[in-house]
């Protein structure tokens, strides 16, 4: 029975809440939505006085503007190469823990630990072991090389120019990758181990007793248990990396680009902050909704292929 | 010739059982390097950051790198802390995080009783549609967001950094999820005893949600400390901005003549809070993250 003292109560504790989701959560939704249709929209402008025709001229303007393609294509291509990287490493690292028991708790503390960082922070400490220091073309020599071209040149290879002047592409995303994923791990191993952890120990009695190999008890019993966690980590992981962009500002800083070519890793997030600090709030949100398009695809396509992989 | 077959046996047996033993030892000992390897790649910035925040400019700038400070310059962070004007930055982010965690506690619990606890018409309804806001990216909002607040007179103010966030669909799930696993004749029994709903949340529902909400406050002040995107837009001036973006704003310099030990001072000043907090609450942080799949 629902008594009417009840309904005043809720709606008055939930008020807060409503209010503030109202103003900061469902407007946005129609606002956003909004803008994207109306060409050209300016909010200064709007102020003004000025009035927008309705029409699709944002998401032309997005798509035949090459940067944004060019964002699109880094977005792309970090999500593609650190998802199955940092998933693969997180599974090995969180069966193994699972099969040890001294130093189980330590190990898993340091896995979570770049958890808790500020991933601009410690961007600025990956910059610095990627950077290299004064630099000198003629002589071919710099004061600092920077530890990880020592490391390389330790093991009798050529250092490489990773994030300074001159550097190339693919060297700067060779740095957001080695970063990325090692910035995801910890989600995923915490996540994979906890799912690890409630497998039923019997699954595995059962395949010793079969005298099973290893490997084939990680394939068919382990990977098919943990599907549904594997599928969770990797779903996530490619939202997050389609929303890259704090890390990127961690390692090269606002110019998000090495010092010759700023703007060269920019992302769709960097792409739609871009267009909001122009006033050009119609692009902005059409660019935004194109980056929600994607995710919704990305994630209904993982659903599907996944539907047919995961054994609940 | 029937005891000659057993003994054979009993060597094959035992061959096989040693055998399993090496194989067992020699797995066992591979998934410790492994797992040590892998341990030493994560830690490694860590480790880089502290000993290059302690060194001299001059030896920093070595061509051999050294791994240990030969001098060591603690003078540095007195530097960063100076240079960076951190303290400022601190009671900034901090005034902030507070501020925003109590209210946003104080709404979340509101309105988890509301949809655990009461019935009214459209609950279902209601919490549903709030469910599938959470599904829309951040930055969707972020645009109309700029603009409220930019109307509202919000700019460069603290307001501005603390209201549009203070509502979490996901807390106030998390929490409802936690209250209704409370017996619901406890609240009839109050309510019998003419105990208010304040004083029947305040005395049992919060001390038996104490974990979630332990969680929700941490993640709220991570969120607080590691906001970037959103203070650089509407409060990136000296006066309220927030740490992350005064540690990116004060070391901009990439052209390789930047004083990097005092920048790395500076970051490891920002980090230690969260290391502290993190060794202190490890248990509560953890379980918060594998529920909540959110990064501050």
């Amino acid at each position: 029975m629902v008594d009417s003292k009840q309904q005043w109560k809720a709606w008055l504790y939930l008020s807060p809440a409503i209010i503030l989701l109202l103003v900061f959560t469902v407007w946005p939704i129609f606002n956003t939505l909004r803008m994207a249709f109306l060409n050209g929209y300016g909010n200064m402008a709007a102020m003004g006085g000025a009035t927008f025709d309705l029409g699709i001229q944002n998401f032309l303007k997005v798509i035949e503007y090459d940067k944004f393609i060019d964002c699109l294509k880094t977005t792309a291509i970090l999500c593609v190469a650190t998802v199955p990287i940092s998933t693969t490493l997180a599974l090995l690292i969180a069966v193994a823990l699972n099969s040890i028991k001294p130093l189980q708790k330590t190990l898993q503390t340091i896995f979570f630990l770049p958890y808790v960082t500020n991933s601009i922070a410690i961007g600025m400490v990956f910059a610095t072991m990627f950077n290299i220091v004064g630099y000198n073309p003629v002589e071919r020599a710099a004061d600092t090389w920077g530890i990880i071209n020592n490391v390389i040149q330790f093991f009798g290879g050529e250092a490489i120019s990773w994030i300074n002047q001159g550097s190339t592409y693919t060297a700067n995303i060779a740095v957001m990758i080695v970063y990325i994923v090692w910035n995801a791990l910890p989600f995923k191993i915490l996540i994979l181990l906890g799912g690890l952890q409630s497998i039923n120990k019997q699954y595995y009695d059962a395949a010793k007793v079969d005298g099973t190999p290893k490997a084939r008890v990680l394939t068919r019993i382990t990977i098919p248990l943990l599907s549904p966690m594997l599928a969770y980590v990797i779903i996530t992981g490619f939202i997050g990396g389609f929303k890259e962009y704090s890390s990127i500002v961690g390692i090269f800083g606002e110019k998000m680009g090495p010092p010759d070519d700023a703007g060269r890793l920019n992302t769709m997030v960097g792409f739609v902050y871009d267009a909001l600090e122009k006033d050009r709030q119609g692009l902005a949100s059409a660019g935004a909704l194109i980056l929600f398009v994607i995710i919704l695809i990305v994630t209904l396509f993982n659903n599907k292929v996944i539907k047919k992989h995961v054994h609940y | 010739m029937s005891t000659k077959t057993t003994v054979m046996q009993e060597r094959d047996v035992k061959k096989r059982t040693l055998v399993q033993n090496i194989v067992k030892a020699l797995g066992k000992t591979g998934t410790y390097a492994f797992l040590l390897i892998m341990a030493l790649i994560i830690l490694f910035p860590f480790y880089w950051m502290i000993i290059s925040s302690l060194k001299t400019l001059p030896e920093y700038r070595q061509a051999i790198p050294t791994f240990w400070p030969r001098e060591i310059m603690w003078s540095n962070y007195a530097k960063a802390f100076e240079e960076a004007n951190l303290g400022n930055l601190f009671m900034n982010t901090l005034y902030v995080g507070l501020v925003s965690t109590i209210i946003s506690l104080v709404i979340t619990v509101l309105s988890a009783f509301a949809f655990a606890r009461l019935e009214f018409k459209g609950k279902e309804t209601l919490f549903g549609a709030l469910l599938a806001t959470m599904m829309i990216p951040g930055e969707l909002f972020t645009i109309t967001n700029y603009i409220t607040v930019n109307q509202l007179g919000w700019m460069h103010t603290f307001t501005a950094l603390i209201v549009p966030f203070l509502v979490s669909v996901f807390y106030i799930y998390l929490l409802r999820q936690n209250f209704m696993q409370i017996p619901n004749e406890l609240y009839l029994a109050a309510k019998v005893d003419g105990t208010s709903d304040i004083k029947y949340l305040w005395k049992v529902m919060i001390p038996l949600a104490l974990p979630t909400l332990i969680s929700i406050t941490i993640l709220k002040m991570m969120g607080a400390w590691n906001s970037y995107i959103w203070p650089k837009l509407v409060a990136n001036d000296a006066a309220h901005q927030m740490i992350t973006n005064g540690l990116r704003n004060a070391f901009t310099d990439t052209s390789g003549q930047a004083n990097y030990p005092v920048q790395m001072a500076a970051v490891a000043i920002v980090s230690a809070p969260l290391f502290l907090v993190f060794l202190c609450l490890r248990k509560y942080i953890m379980q918060g993250v594998s529920r909540s799949g959110i990064k501050g």
